[in-house]
């Protein structure tokens, strides 16, 4: 006996009957904790992909429908946050090297990508619970939820690339090919590790529902040992620090990004190194924990 | 397959089991405490037939078993994960060795009291639930009615959620535009297709799921209950396309208490109780057997619709 449900199809598809339909063969067995059989699995994650898509926008739509601002608020949002942290760093700091637009821009490009990952997370890992009566009355691959939730993080964030781009210029911050090529790139990456996480989150999330309460936590200590208030090049020179950081994979990842886009310096080869390996290690490990424990969540919810 | 057990050896039966089922405690799902469980009993192995190549058939379940492990807790918490002296973990099995098969254009009736394991048994169908043990074979896209509106979004309008319905049924965007003005038509929303869900009455809300649920042409279609959308002409309306839906489809099953139509549109019949098949024959004959088991009588009250 496989260990596996697998579907098959038969290929009797004709267009030209009243009723064009493909007769697949689905066959349902017990499965012991493991992987779906993942041809199978891949191909339905494949051709439901416009349902993800549809759900993202919907929840685009629908969340932003009922405020005065309604959709500036995605740019008005992360905005007041950079200014909040502006006016608190160089407050407290009265350093010269946190003042000016430069570092203003700085906050700005690293806040907003941050609140992109942030935000993708804590959506995801309320996706699969939040999508209970779906989860219970139909067959799909149940990733794509998150991935759902990934991809709202991503639609949320695209408006304020603009908003970052102003400060850019006004801090007179170089242009140069890396701008343009290599932040894209990063930001890629970022988006794979935080589809990991997502999925990681939201299966856990099944299991142990205040997974929630501890996110916000997580996600602020993440947030000030990540390099969006300080960048790479304040903590040269700083043993310990330079020792601890490779195992941030915002580290790598954000890091890599602010100094493509804000400095159009190409990140050295240890950082793409770094930011490829997390974001590939996180979406395999989130998306096997996620798929090994997917067909479980229907008798959870 | 036609089981020839008549009312009394299904009464035998059912009372065989209450007497293996002393651990019961409630009446609906048999409910077993983790801690009574013992070895597990080996239970005799099951010769599997072959069922490759076979086109005559919609659907196969074989000694199909589906047992949930679950806790009753409100809601799974660390603290509780953590704090918890002694687990009160509970096997609820809500299908025991069903066996029975499908042919194509059979309308199949499956009745039985609360917690006999009906919607589990259209859950596995359609792929949500995984077998405990046996093994279920399914020629052809399920969809399920098993609940009206699943995956709308009341903040979009009609439009959009019909949209989303159809993709969540797993059709592609193609056939789901295609279908989007027949589905509002159908439901004769009129101007609200494209007004915002939250403004829509119940009974426009229940118009629209169902209009969108029996539009996706499914090779098999699964109903549980509930259809009992909008007012009397809309109920007139609704049978009719379940009637069209019934012809069209591969296999049909059928899920309710409503006696009365599950004789009048099936022409096969499951009776389930606390998870085993009682019997498996026409439906007159399982529903004369059940309504005498449960002592209810044909009274109009369950012959009624809901």
């Amino acid at each position: 006996m496989s260990d596996d449900s697998t579907s098959v199809g038969t290929g009797t598809s004709s267009e030209s009957g009243p009723r064009a339909f493909e007769t697949v063969y689905h066959r349902y067995v017990p499965h012991k904790t493991g992987l779906p059989h993942l041809p199978t699995y891949l191909r339905e994650l494949w051709l439901r992909r416009e349902f993800a898509f549809e759900t993202s926008k919907a929840s685009m739509r629908g969340a932003t429908t009922n405020t005065f601002f309604g959709q500036a608020w995605l740019v008005l949002n992360p905005l007041l946050l950079a200014l909040v942290y502006y006016l608190l760093i160089t407050v407290i700091s009265q350093n010269a090297r946190t003042s000016g637009w430069e570092y203003f821009a700085h906050l700005t490009g690293g806040l907003f990508v941050f609140y992109f990952f942030q935000g993708s997370v804590n959506n995801a890992a309320g996706s699969v619970v939040n999508a209970g009566g779906l989860v219970l009355n139909t067959s799909f691959p149940r990733l794509l939820l998150p991935l759902a939730a990934v991809r709202t993080g991503l639609l949320r964030f695209l408006p304020t690339l603009p908003v970052y781009l102003i400060f850019h210029i006004l801090a007179g911050n170089a242009w140069t090919w890396v701008t343009f090529l290599v932040a894209p790139i990063f930001l890629g990456l970022l988006a794979v590790f935080a589809s990991g996480l997502a999925a990681l989150f939201a299966a856990l999330q099944v299991y142990f529902r205040d997974m929630t309460a501890f996110l916000p936590y997580i996600m602020r200590i993440w947030l000030y040992s990540s390099p969006v208030l300080w960048t790479i090049e304040m903590i040269q020179g700083r043993p310990t620090a330079a020792a601890i950081m490779p195992f941030n994979p915002l580290y790598s990842l954000i890091g890599g990004y602010n100094q493509a886009l804000q400095e159009g310096v190409l990140p050295s080869a240890q950082i793409w190194l770094l930011a490829v390996a997390w974001a590939v290690g996180s979406f395999v490990l989130g998306s096997w924990f996620f798929m090994a424990r997917e067909r479980d969540f229907a008798v959870r919810i | 397959m036609i089981s020839l057990s008549a009312s009394e050896q299904a009464r035998d039966a059912a009372s065989g089991e209450q007497r293996a089922d002393r651990f019961s405690v409630g009446g609906t799902f048999s409910v077993r405490s983790d801690r009574s469980r013992g070895p597990a009993p080996a239970r005799p192995a099951f010769d599997y037939r072959d069922n490759t190549g076979r086109t005559d058939l919609a659907a196969s379940v074989q000694n199909l078993s589906v047992t949930y492990r679950t806790r009753f807790e409100r809601v799974p918490t660390f603290k509780k994960a953590i704090t918890r002296r002694q687990r009160s973990v509970v096997e609820i099995e809500a299908l025991r060795g069903v066996t029975f098969d499908v042919p194509v254009g059979t309308t199949m009736g499956i009745i039985g009291s609360n917690g006999a394991g009906k919607s589990t048994l259209l859950r596995t169908l359609a792929g949500i639930l995984s077998p405990t043990e046996g093994r279920v074979e399914v020629w052809g896209r399920a969809s399920t009615l098993l609940a009206l509106g699943v995956g709308f979004n009341i903040n979009l309008s009609g439009r959009e959620n019909v949209r989303l319905g159809g993709l969540a049924a797993g059709l592609s965007r193609r056939e789901v535009e295609e279908r989007a003005e027949e589905i509002a038509e159908w439901a004769e929303l009129g101007e609200f297709i494209d007004a915002p869900l939250r403004t829509y009455s119940s009974g426009m809300f229940s118009r629209l799921a169902f209009s969108v649920a029996v539009h996706m042409r499914p090779d098999i279609l699964m109903v549980d209950e509930a259809l009992s959308a909008g007012d009397a002409k809309f109920r007139a309306k609704a049978d009719a396309k379940m009637a069209e839906l019934r012809d069209s489809a591969r296999a049909m099953f059928l899920v309710s208490h409503g006696l009365g139509s599950i004789q009048e549109m099936c022409t096969d019949c499951l009776w389930l109780h606390k998870g085993r098949v009682m019997m498996h024959a026409s439906p007159v004959e399982c529903i004369k057997a059940y309504t005498e088991f449960v002592k209810v009588g044909r009274t109009p009250s369950t012959m009624e619709d809901l």
